[in-house]
């Protein structure tokens, strides 16, 4: 075999699927991580708005620490720490007859029953395992994010609206969910793609993690094989698989940029705002 | 052994001079305060080098992409959509292995494979991308009446970018390019975890806190060292970027020049 049948048949080898599906992998991670970091962010940002002052120190130091700290060194600790909160909880539950100290010297030993996952269990929990510490990192880091924007994006919201709302008779809950609410994402929308932009390409970070994601494949297929070991030999050609992922990345972007351009034009529809007048008097 | 004596064997750890073997067992604070401290020599180096070269990159990609004729137009928005469009992390790797082929063709290549000269080149082109569409920017928002004063008094050519346009599109830009240092520096700490390898251990600063971290099962004390290694050098970015804003903003009344807002950014 040689030319185009020799590499259609080499791209689509077992290794390849597990390839082609990291690549699901990658989009899962989005698909999960951007609303559970909408949702951390949007009770990071409530709870900085609270009028209680200790909640709202709470949120102000959530959205500052995890803003100040640098990029990747969160993500390292973050996974390990919470493995580790894990199995100590667990082990305090389960075993709350064992002596031993937890901490001995360089080791973190916890007993059998409280390992996370088990030490039993199958393969495929031990990789979703990991999956969920990997989003929940993300969500942790990128809702401090999302925070912050909306957190700006609730006192963009003119304060006549929350006035008139006011004057009609709503309580401050009512305000806030019927006005407030539905009128910050235009003022939060560019913030929040600069963030989702942020967030696709800090997905490859998720290698660091110990996930099996593209740029692991990417490595591992592209590396060179020998004849011995492999019905399809080449050299090293990491190269081009790395190629293939700037390319990938490079398009999905594109992709965001257009979505989230057509969104920002739907939601100034009606609003109060130069973007929205712009529309109406298009309209009239 | 005494604190002083780890700080002689480990404080230059990072650059190869001193004790040759890392600690293995037994680790003190002050070895992880050392050994973390001196592989931040390679995160300043890395960001400095980047920075100082990027920002005349950067000035050129943005009149590039401010310029009419596309054939300067039209590289210098790929160039810049293409850095900026991709994680920094795929980059990385990348160039790395960009370099291992090149090396076959020609020894000319072979530091390249290294870290200190392949990683730099790499960040040198992320910064001066990210740079440049911050300057093209501040650039569109030149004052008009500023661009007609200049004509007025007779400026034309290098004269006028020199002394009206590049001035006030560096202070535009500012504030911004700021934020684009320190998130820079942040940036730096990918380099050993992607590709480059760390010769003789001679790594960053999060190598080596990657390294206690993976020796002792204690994320809690390397980690947080790290972190605030970091905070100081942001520290340092901002007062002297805040010295150049102040240098840059001299001819303004005091409520008109721009403060830099800090909005670090996470991952490019």
């Amino acid at each position: 075999m040689s030319g185009l049948s020799w590499l259609s048949c080499y791209l689509t080898t077992g290794k390849h699927m597990s390839f082609y599906l990291s690549f699901g992998t990658v989009l899962m991670l989005l698909a999960i991580t951007a609303p559970v970091a909408l949702a951390f962010g949007f009770g990071g940002a409530m709870a900085a708005r609270s009028h209680f002052l200790p909640v709202s120190w709470i949120g102000k130091t959530y959205i500052a620490i995890v803003r100040g700290v640098p990029d990747i060194a969160f993500f390292l600790f973050f996974v390990i720490a919470f493995d580790q909160a894990i199995e100590w909880v667990r082990h305090k539950t389960l075993c709350p007859d064992w002596t031993d100290p937890i901490r001995q010297g360089n080791d973190f030993v916890v007993c059998d029953a409280a390992k996370a996952p088990l030490s039993t269990a199958a393969q495929w929990v031990h990789e979703v395992y990991g999956f969920s510490l990997a989003v929940f990192t993300f969500a942790i880091v990128f809702g401090a994010f999302a925070a912050n924007v909306l957190y700006g994006a609730m006192r963009a919201v003119p304060r006549a609206q929350m006035e008139t709302a006011e004057a009609y008779g709503m309580t401050h809950r009512q305000a806030f969910w019927r006005i407030l609410v539905p009128q910050m994402w235009v003022y939060a929308l560019p913030g929040l793609s600069n963030l989702w932009m942020v967030l696709i390409k800090a997905t490859p970070l998720l290698f660091l993690l110990g996930v099996e994601d593209i740029v692991y494949w990417a490595r591992e297929l592209g590396g060179s094989k020998t004849a011995k070991f492999t019905d399809y030999p080449h050299g090293d050609w990491r190269m081009w698989y790395f190629l293939a992922l700037l390319v990938f990345y490079l398009l999905f972007t594109k992709v965001s940029e257009v979505v989230l351009e057509r969104l920002m034009v739907r939601l100034s529809h009606g609003q109060a705002t130069q973007a929205g007048e712009k529309q109406r008097k298009a309209e009239a | 052994m005494s604190c002083w004596i780890t700080i002689q064997d480990y404080a230059l750890r990072s650059v190869g001079i001193g004790e040759r073997l890392l600690p293995k067992e037994d680790f003190t604070l002050c070895q992880q305060f050392t050994l973390i401290g001196s592989g931040m020599i390679w995160n300043v180096y890395f960001g400095a080098v980047a920075l100082l070269a990027g920002f005349f990159l950067a000035t050129a990609l943005a009149l590039g992409k401010n310029a009419d004729n596309r054939l300067l137009r039209k590289p210098a928005e790929w160039f810049i959509f293409i850095f900026r469009g991709s994680p920094l992390f795929i980059q990385f790797f990348f160039a790395y292995f960009l370099f291992l082929s090149l090396k076959q063709v020609s020894p000319v290549f072979a530091p390249f494979t290294a870290a200190w000269l392949g990683a730099l080149v790499t960040l040198f082109f992320n910064t001066a991308a990210y740079s440049g569409e911050i300057f093209y920017g501040a650039l569109r928002s030149v004052p008009k009446g500023d661009l007609e004063a200049a004509d007025a008094y007779g400026f034309s050519g290098w004269k006028k970018f020199r002394k009206i346009t590049w001035p006030t599109m560096l202070r535009l830009a500012w504030p911004a390019y700021t934020n684009e240092a320190i998130f820079l520096f942040h940036a730096t700490t990918l380099v050993f975890f992607s590709g480059f390898p760390a010769w003789r251990q001679k790594g960053d600063a999060l190598y080596y806190a990657n390294y206690f971290a993976d020796k002792t099962f204690n994320p809690f004390i390397p980690y947080p060292i790290l972190a605030g290694y970091f905070v100081l050098l942001t520290l340092v970015i901002v007062s002297l970027y805040g010295l150049v804003n102040r240098r840059l903003n001299r001819h303004l009344p005091q409520g008109v020049r721009r403060k830099i807002r800090l909005r670090p950014n996470l991952i490019r």
